[in-house]
């Protein structure tokens, strides 16, 4: 489906990745927000507070982030595509509807502005360190969607595609930006709506009466309804059965939540969004995501001037966590080198996915600033030695 | 021998009798509630295709469970924003959010209080059984002081709220109380709302012999009945400075606040075609069709 | 053009940001070649330490911070101190000649002053200071073409303010064509005072 042109901002600009990012929205058909004010990511909504009431939508300052995170939910099941916008602090308050996004399969977009923590940690400064929570922040078992961009032009372009995953997968995606990311300022440019692709809602054909809420299609995937349309339907946070009715068993917990793993599990491959460059002859690979991507880029350029042979697997999709890829990516060379803005949380993963065929050196840094290319050179000639 | 004629309580279309029984204790006032509630929405003749009940948690969170109308158990202190979304998402629904004290002005109190003040076009249904009955019998933000509790074992000592002062100062269009044993005038104040636009509160006294009245030893339910009776003073128009409710004090009950106020949307369709003239564009449902 | 650094630094209020904008803008838009733009300030809105930074390349910037500014524009005394020992080794150092003392600086740097904020007050508004500092930068730099510039002026001001900000970046552009060829070079380090 093409996007309605109303929403789309066609042209060139000179504009931040927050800015950037409140334009994908509203490309992607979001006409529905709450917020409540936190740095460094209020920009998005001020933004959408100003173009929402001339494109047709609605913006809605609330009270703290636990009725944001909600009240966004409360207006997709009313009918409208929706997303809130944060940062660490406010996040930590969203994690029960991320959680509720989960288990009622809720398409919305949360986006994360990522500062230093944890607390009110740096409100203003640079960090990846809400990457493990955005995964596990929520109580229990659930698999969820998570994209890093690392430029102002990727804060529109996966801002759209956040919510088509959102609508096509029926899950709350992580939009993982970081201060940087949200605060620099580059060439955007936005299609003619024609060229913005975006997913429509899955929304039922059949009749109320031989519609059931949550009767999973082939992917998985239910399809929806919305209040007002005579299905008389009922959601609940309850684990519940097909009907939408709460049935609190181990058999339909089981059912319920391995498909809400599974709908996403399965599609790992899909789902596996990478950046690759200088593979061929790769001994070391950096694995990066988000602004820490392009600081890496200058040290893999000056181990290249070294004759290192390093090579870029950068993590559009961090979540579900591309385990396969990297499983075959490790298969053939030396080592990864994982620099983030973090003490080591997507360095994990990689372990993890390389299990124990290619060496992982993780190049943290607590946050406030990015790396300096040198530590992350540093890094790159000790995994080719 | 020929057939009884069937007799179909005239409430039958709006409960969604598959789920019955339903989880409530014998003598609770919640179904006395949702009793008043059908009736009214019945007499109100609206599409109820169009009528949407949120809840939050809790025994009178269970309430959206079990009316046959599009209804979303959201979580613990939640229903207001998330009844907010939907109502502004599609301002044709009558979104009717339906808990309880705990719920609503414990961990919800601060999603009540903006909500009124934005007097938010939703009807808020509070059913009021003075502790938190669930999770078996905590004290609440609505317990009165001196009445045991599981966590108030030797009474509670905490002043309560007066929820329809709190209603009335945080800006509600309509606040009034009854209780469960004013089954007409409570659905009579469930059809004014109804027909209402903006923020309601109603607040239903009800009692939950299992884990309020038996501490207290105040009897079951139908002793309870009989204390609303004997309490219970109706006094419409009180001010609600007036109305805080004791242990075993006067229960004042009726309708004390009826005003006319703009609503959220009315404010905001306002003031944006103010500032923008042709340029707002009003919302529509994108994905609707 | 080869990877080229500009910082920009004053304090809050003078138009800094702007600044950096239509820089980078000129080049990334009107231009066709990249510019990224980053930014920090100070807590405090209005009259707190303000700095942006531009990198200019023909090719896509990996890298957006400025670490050795081939370029600096400093429109505070605060800016110069704690700026212009970044300064690339033969770099241009750009001051708001009313604004900023020159003191205690390493030979070496290209320096170039301009009265920017009187300049602006002649226009009748002091608040054009920073664009009367960007036509000064292209005349004196030649980095970004005064067109491209003149297009992102106009692209990033308020209709309202257009001609005067047009009239403000011509200002500060020929009073740089008159300095262009005369920088105070190797600026003396011999009267240098101890603050």
């Amino acid at each position: 489906m093409q996007a309605d042109p109303r929403g789309v901002l066609t042209g060139i600009h000179f504009i931040d990745g927050d800015h950037a990012c409140c334009e994908g929205a509203l490309a992607a058909g979001a006409r529905f927000a709450a917020g409540y004010p936190i740095t460094p990511s209020t920009e998005v909504v001020e933004r959408f507070a100003a173009r929402i009431p001339t494109v047709g939508g609605i913006f809605i300052q609330m009270e703290d982030e636990l009725a944001a995170s909600i009240t966004i939910q409360g207006a997709v099941w009313g009918g409208a595509k929706a997303f809130t916008v944060t940062s660490g602090p406010g996040f930590s308050l969203m994690m029960e509807h991320i959680g509720y996004a989960a288990m009622t399969e809720t398409p919305c977009v949360f986006v994360n502005v990522q500062r230093g923590g944890p607390s009110t940690g740096l409100p203003t400064l640079p960090a990846q360190a809400d990457m493990m929570q955005a995964r596990w922040g929520s109580h229990g078992d659930y698999e969820i969607i998570a994209l890093s961009p690392n430029s102002p032009q990727e804060c529109f372009d996966l801002t759209v595609r956040a919510f088509n995953l959102s609508e096509e997968y029926r899950t709350p995606v992580m939009f993982m930006m970081d201060e940087c990311v949200g605060h620099m300022t580059e060439k955007v440019v936005i299609p003619p709506a024609e060229q913005v692709e975006v997913y429509p809602r899955r929304h039922t054909r059949r009749a109320p009466g031989a519609y059931k809420p949550y009767e999973p299609e082939a992917d998985l995937v239910p399809e929806m309804v919305h209040a007002g349309e005579g299905y008389r339907f009922h959601i609940t946070g309850l684990t519940h059965d097909e009907w939408g009715y709460p049935n609190m068993n181990v058999a339909t917990q089981d059912r319920l939540v391995r498909r809400l793993q599974q709908k996403i599990r399965a599609a790992e491959d899909r789902l596996t969004m990478v950046d690759e460059h200088g593979l061929e002859d790769a001994e070391v690979v950096v694995v990066s995501y988000g602004i820490t991507s392009r600081v890496a880029e200058r040290a893999i350029e000056m181990a290249r001037q070294r004759g290192v042979k390093a090579g870029r697997c950068r993590l559009i999709g961090v979540w579900p966590f591309p385990d396969r890829h990297l499983k075959a990516l490790a298969a053939r060379v030396k080592a990864f080198v994982v620099p983030e803005i973090n003490l080591g949380q997507i360095a994990r993963e990689g372990e993890r996915a390389a299990g124990g065929a290619a060496r992982t050196i993780p190049v943290t840094h607590a946050g406030g600033g990015v790396h300096r290319p040198q530590d992350i050179l540093e890094a790159i000639m000790e995994a080719a030695r | 021998m020929s057939a009884l004629p069937e007799i179909v309580n005239p409430v039958e279309p709006l409960l969604r009798t598959e789920r019955m029984p339903h989880i409530w204790c014998p003598g609770c006032g919640i179904g006395t509630t949702v009793n008043c509630f059908a009736r009214a929405l019945l007499e109100s003749q609206r599409n109820l295709d169009r009528v949407a009940v949120v809840s939050g948690i809790g025994c009178s969170g269970r309430v959206a469970g079990y009316v046959k109308l599009d209804s979303f158990h959201t979580t613990h202190g939640r229903a207001i924003p998330f009844a907010t979304g939907l109502k502004l998402a599609n301002p044709s629904l009558e979104v009717v959010v339906y808990s309880g004290d705990g719920d609503l002005f414990a961990i919800g109190g601060n999603h009540f209080i903006h909500a009124a003040r934005r007097n938010v076009d939703i009807k808020v249904i509070c059913v009021n059984n003075l502790i938190y009955a669930m999770t078996g019998g905590q004290t609440g933000p609505a317990t009165p002081s001196t009445a045991i509790t599981a966590t108030a074992p030797y009474g509670c000592y905490e002043p309560s709220f007066n929820l329809c002062a709190l209603a009335e100062a945080a800006g509600a269009s309509y606040v009034a109380r009854w209780t469960t044993f004013h089954v007409r005038q409570l659905t009579k104040s469930m059809g004014e709302v109804l027909r209402k636009r903006g923020f309601c509160f109603i607040e239903v006294l009800s009692p939950c012999p299992t884990l309020y009245q038996r501490r207290n030893k105040m009897g079951d339910g139908l002793d309870t009945m009989k204390f609303y009776k004997e309490k219970s003073r109706v006094r419409n128009g009180a001010p609600t400075s007036e109305v805080a409710l004791t242990k075993d004090g006067e229960i004042a009950v009726g309708k004390f606040v009826d005003r006319e106020r703009p609503d959220y949307i009315e404010s905001m369709r306002g003031r944006l075609s103010e500032q923008l003239g042709d340029r707002y564009v009003e919302m529509e449902c994108p994905v609707c069709q | 053009m080869p990877v080229t650094e500009i910082r920009i630094a004053g304090f809050g209020g003078q138009g800094v940001i702007l600044s950096a904008i239509v820089i980078g803008k000129a080049v990334s838009i009107f231009e066709g070649a990249h510019a990224t733009m980053t930014q920090s300030f100070g807590p405090e809105a209005r009259g707190g330490a303000c700095s942006a930074q531009v990198v200019l390349s023909d090719r896509p910037i990996n890298y957006p911070y400025v670490t050795r500014p081939d370029v600096l524009v400093v429109m505070s005394q605060e800016a110069y101190s704690r700026f212009t020992p970044e300064l690339k080794d033969g770099g241009i150092l750009i001051v708001e000649e009313e604004l900023v003392r020159i003191s205690g600086l390493r030979s070496g740097i290209r320096v170039y002053s301009v009265p920017a904020t009187r300049l602006a007050e002649e226009l009748g508004r002091r608040m054009v200071l920073n664009v009367v500092m960007v036509g000064f930068f292209a005349a004196v730099t030649g980095l970004v073409s005064a067109d491209a510039l003149r297009q992102a002026v106009a692209d990033s001001v308020p209709p309202a303010t257009r001609e005067l900000n047009r009239r403000a970046f011509d200002k500060g552009y020929e009073y740089g064509l008159a300095k262009a060829g005369a920088p105070i070079e190797e600026y003396d380090p011999a009267p240098m005072e101890v603050e």
